[in-house]
């Protein structure tokens, strides 16, 4: 990383911020913001997005390190399901004296 | 809403009045709200002066902190100390009938009981955050010692703010550490910040009789008795950060005065950027 203040157009590296709401519930992406090192960045996400009791848990990634699909690729990613309708449970007709499906 | 808008210039704008929580009106101590006597309501004025001014200092930084997220936490860190200051002014005026804000806005310099540490110019990010560490250490101590008032309205606004001004220390640490070890120029600026800051550390533990009458009484915590606690934090962060304070030539004692209602030139131009709003529009509601 080069020294700060070396150029003026230079900026902290972005994390993107996990925010657990409840126990039992999962960490959900609630936005991302700009940190010098991992600490800072737990420290920012506190003040940026739970101010309001909004969770009880953080936890902040470098965006850098997050590989995400194609764009591009949409349709090759995600469309295929397509037409797949038994791939879904609710295809499929319950056999008769199943209990608690 | 009206449509008589000539009447009023700026419309009809009106905020739901904001409520203090019940534990700061003293509603739960005192069941019809306690009336703070004469020397609680100095000691609670003291204390209220010391958050606001520090408050307003704060402010100053948004949107000139060094990025947005920094805005946004000193934003909030002053957000706190306001909270803190109403609870405290709502308080001190209860002895004298009058209001938050009136005590917030109608009051001039020499009326005021902040402690000239607060007053201090926010200068570079590291005097800020220098003078944040000092507060903010200063501060934890006396609201953890501060809960155990006999006073239940002031030990309740101790307990309350106790957890928030644990959060500033913990700013304030972070970024002491970041800026001691991080390049030449920030460890400079840290380095200077300390030399400027510290001779305004002292006053916070200078006792007289108003507290002295009050910690007999329970009432108060005795300033001097929060100095042991408050440099063995100070040293122990100094230390990690490989910083020293002041010594030799660079070392003196400011004479401080502020809870007598003496002091340094940068209160003046502070409060009346603060009051100039509510001393032009009195009564005013937005």
């Amino acid at each position: 990383m080069s020294t700060p203040g070396e150029t003026g157009t230079e900026a902290w590296p972005l994390w993107e911020v996990f925010v657990r709401a409840n126990r039992g519930l999962s960490h959900v992406h609630v936005g991302s913001l700009h940190a010098p090192d991992p600490d800072m960045a737990v420290r920012n996400a506190r003040d940026l997005y739970t101010r309001r009791g909004e969770g009880i848990s953080i936890w902040v990634v470098p965006a850098e390190a997050i590989t995400t699909s194609d764009p591009d690729a949409k349709g090759a990613f995600f469309e295929s399901p397509a037409g797949k309708n038994y791939r879904h449970a609710v295809y499929y007709t319950k056999s008769e004296g199943v209990k608690h499906l | 809403m009206s449509g008589h808008g000539d009447e009023h210039a700026h419309g009809h704008v009106s905020v739901d009045e904001l409520k203090l929580a019940e534990e700061f009106t003293g509603a739960q101590a005192g069941g019809e709200g306690q009336v703070a006597t004469a020397d609680a309501a100095e000691y609670a004025l003291r204390l209220g002066d010391d958050a606001l001014v520090l408050a307003q200092q704060l402010g100053m930084w948004i949107a000139r902190a060094p990025e947005l997220e920094e805005d946004v936490a000193l934003g909030n860190i002053a957000l706190d100390l306001i909270g803190h200051a109403r609870s405290l002014l709502h308080y001190a005026g209860t002895a004298t009938g009058r209001s938050e804000d009136d005590l917030a806005y109608w009051r001039d310099e020499p009326e005021w009981r902040n402690a000239w540490l607060f007053e201090q110019p926010n200068g570079d990010f590291a005097h800020t955050i220098t003078r944040q560490l000092a507060a903010s250490v200063y501060l934890v101590e006396l609201y953890a010692r501060l809960a155990d008032s006999t006073d239940a309205t002031l030990a309740a606004i101790a307990a309350k703010s106790l957890k928030e001004v644990d959060y500033h220390r913990d700013h304030a640490t972070q970024w002491v550490l970041r800026l001691a070890g991080g390049t030449d120029e920030s460890r400079r600026r840290m380095i200077a910040a300390i030399t400027d800051t510290w001779p305004y550390v002292d006053e916070l533990f200078h006792d007289d009789e108003l507290v002295e009458r009050l910690t007999a009484d329970d009432v108060a915590v005795l300033p001097s008795t929060l100095r042991e606690p408050f440099d063995a934090v100070i040293d122990a962060v100094l230390a990690e950060a490989e910083l020293e304070l002041p010594s030799g030539r660079t070392a003196f004692i400011a004479a401080g005065g502020g809870r007598e209602g003496r002091h340094t030139e940068h209160l003046g131009p502070l409060l009346a950027e603060m009051q100039v709003l509510a001393r032009a529009h009195p009564g005013a509601s937005w």
